[in-house]
């Protein structure tokens, strides 16, 4: 063969590779992705908040008095900055791998040599990441309007970071399974935003008829966001350290089955 | 030395459809290998399935020596593919696009090798273009700078220059036949058969999942005795020879002939008959035609018995 002799040139590849540069790398395009358009993917959800606190807290103010000496505008506002944490944190992981589905270009991290732990790291770390800089832009522009107290901050901050990569596994699994956008919207629609509008954002579920109490107790999103207001109030439905249990439990869960897919390819990989 | 590709009793079904029926290949290293086939012929399913992209329902596959399974990282290293389709993603610029891509790869500082890269593909003034803003010939150029960044030793190109100008074509194929000298591996599909015909050393054709023929780009045409008299005539062809005839029409005819001597029987059968011959030219088999007779599957029989071994 004419070009034996020079084969040995390109048969080792560069070998500076880290184990760490592909997992850090699928990371930054993740969090790059949402950055570029941070007016739509920050900002928008933030004043979609503070549209709610405006006008729920408007109608409602002291006609509903969840817990003692306690505005409802101030109740709101935990469960309102949950609230938009959880449904960011779904919309990055869900919408970056549907677009890449549809549009072809998710074969440019197919063909490397990314394992399926290193895809799902990256992903729901930057759902995460998103969810946290929507949750805090949330914080920022809600609390001139109500004297929010913060009792366990580090509580509120497990809830916040447990909450969101739940979110975030949610949508890798939804963006796994769908193939077109209308599914992953059906996903968000009858899955996640019921989840989350009854999982007690505008309400305390000791409000409830008997029924539809235990009702409430079956979602995991009621936990997520009664954990994390205990976070500023020091009060809540449900002892904390049970609600975090079930976030945990519930999050392994759903991170083994997502692991699970992604190793064997379902629909990633035909 | 191991193969540059290894591939042993591959088989893979879509549904219905088998698109692969039991393939097995053998690249050696340095070669510019071609894989022609009609369209769902299973060119692509054997390529993702080397990629990765898809996964084979027996049999395996093997790049320098690693399983594309078992040892995934290792054989996707050494492996650059570009795929079919004209892929990108909007959110990039063309730099921004190749550094990402070669951090997948686990490669933090290329920007020297991706500056080389891009220059070798005329993509330099582009460097800092968004995705978006290119043109299709563009972005066919940063699907094969994307698939070069970890500089990669086997190439596999999925039909690259689909759709694509001609004097972008030209370029290109300059560009792969360097990394092919420089001794990279090159595993290319086409649907220009006399690409493949210029560029391969060794082509193997593709029917219906099946390996039906498999030689030396040369080896394949000589194979292949047909020649063709063609003659533009005044008077009739005689019955004889008329039945060799594979096309006629105005006074042009072309005869199929098995070998040189035949040429002498014709041209006397012709005399005979009273036709004079206006034009005449010998038309030696190209790879093009050798495609379509093995895909008309009328190959000669050693190139059938060869194939199936």
């Amino acid at each position: 063969m004419q070009n034996a002799g020079r084969t040995t040139e390109v048969a080792a590849p560069p070998r500076t590779a880290s184990a760490w540069t592909g997992f850090a790398t699928l990371l930054y395009k993740e969090l790059l992705r949402f950055w570029k358009v941070g007016f739509q993917t920050v900002a928008a959800p933030v004043l979609t908040s503070l549209l709610y606190l405006l006008i729920f807290g408007h109608v409602l103010e002291g006609r509903v008095q969840v817990y003692d000496r306690l505005s409802y505008t101030a109740f709101l506002v935990p469960g309102l900055v949950m609230m938009s944490m959880l449904q960011n944190a779904f919309a990055n992981s869900s919408s970056s791998l549907i677009q890449s589905k549809v549009t072809g270009n998710l074969v440019f991290v197919l063909l490397t040599p990314l394992s399926h732990v290193e895809f799902f790291g990256a992903y729901v770390v930057a759902a995460l990441v998103r969810g946290l800089a929507v949750g805090a832009g949330v914080l920022a522009v809600t609390l001139p309007f109500a004297s929010v107290p913060v009792e366990h901050p580090f509580w509120a901050a497990g809830f916040a970071l447990g909450g969101c990569a739940i979110l975030g596994t949610m949508g890798l699994l939804a963006g796994i399974w769908a193939e077109k956008f209308d599914q992953l919207a059906a996903f968000q629609g009858f899955v996640i935003m019921p989840l989350t509008f009854l999982a007690g954002v505008f309400y305390s579920i000791h409000s409830l008829p008997p029924f539809w109490e235990r009702v409430s107790r079956l979602n995991p999103f009621f936990y997520m966001i009664d954990g994390f207001r205990y976070g500023f109030f020091g009060v809540s439905d449900v002892d904390p350290l049970a609600s975090l249990a079930i976030v945990g439990v519930f999050l392994a869960g759903l991170a083994a089955i997502t692991l699970g897919l992604l190793k064997t390819g379902y629909r990633l990989r035909h | 030395m191991v193969a540059a590709i290894e591939i042993r009793g591959l088989a893979k079904r879509y549904g219905a459809l088998q698109a692969l029926a039991g393939v097995d290949l053998e690249i050696p290293r340095g070669e510019f290998f071609g894989l022609l086939g009609p369209n769902g012929a299973g060119k692509t399913t054997l390529i993702s399935i080397l990629a990765g992209l898809a996964r084979a329902d027996s049999g395996s596959a093997r790049v320098l020596g690693h399983d594309v399974v078992a040892d995934y990282r290792a054989a996707r290293r050494l492996l650059g593919v570009v795929p079919q389709e004209l892929v990108f993603d909007p959110f990039f610029t063309v730099r921004e696009t190749l550094a990402i891509q070669s951090g997948y790869y686990g490669l933090r500082a290329n920007g020297a090798w991706i500056d080389e890269v891009m220059h070798h593909l005329d993509l330099t003034s582009k460097a800092d273009a968004n995705m978006r803003t290119l043109s299709g010939g563009m972005k066919r150029r940063v699907l094969i700078a994307q698939a070069l960044v970890h500089r990669p030793p086997v190439i596999v190109l999925d039909e690259p220059t689909a759709g694509v100008d001609v004097e972008l074509r030209q370029g290109l194929w300059e560009f792969v036949r360097r990394l092919n000298r420089d001794g990279h591996t090159v595993v290319l599909t086409t649907h220009y058969i006399e690409e493949a015909e210029t560029l391969c050393d060794r082509i193997a054709m593709l029917k219906a999942g099946r390996i039906v023929a498999l030689d030396a780009t040369a080896e394949l045409i000589r194979r292949f005795h047909a020649l063709y008299l063609r003659v533009r005539l005044e008077g009739a062809v005689p019955d004889r020879l008329a039945r060799r005839a594979v096309a006629a029409e105005a006074g042009r005819h072309t005869f199929r002939l098995d070998e040189y001597a035949e040429v002498e029987t014709a041209l006397a059968e012709l005399r005979a008959a009273g036709a004079r011959i206006l034009e005449m030219e010998l038309v030696q088999p190209d790879l093009e035609e050798v495609f379509v007779q093995i895909m008309r599957g009328a190959g000669p029989p050693d190139a059938e018995r060869r194939a199936h071994h």
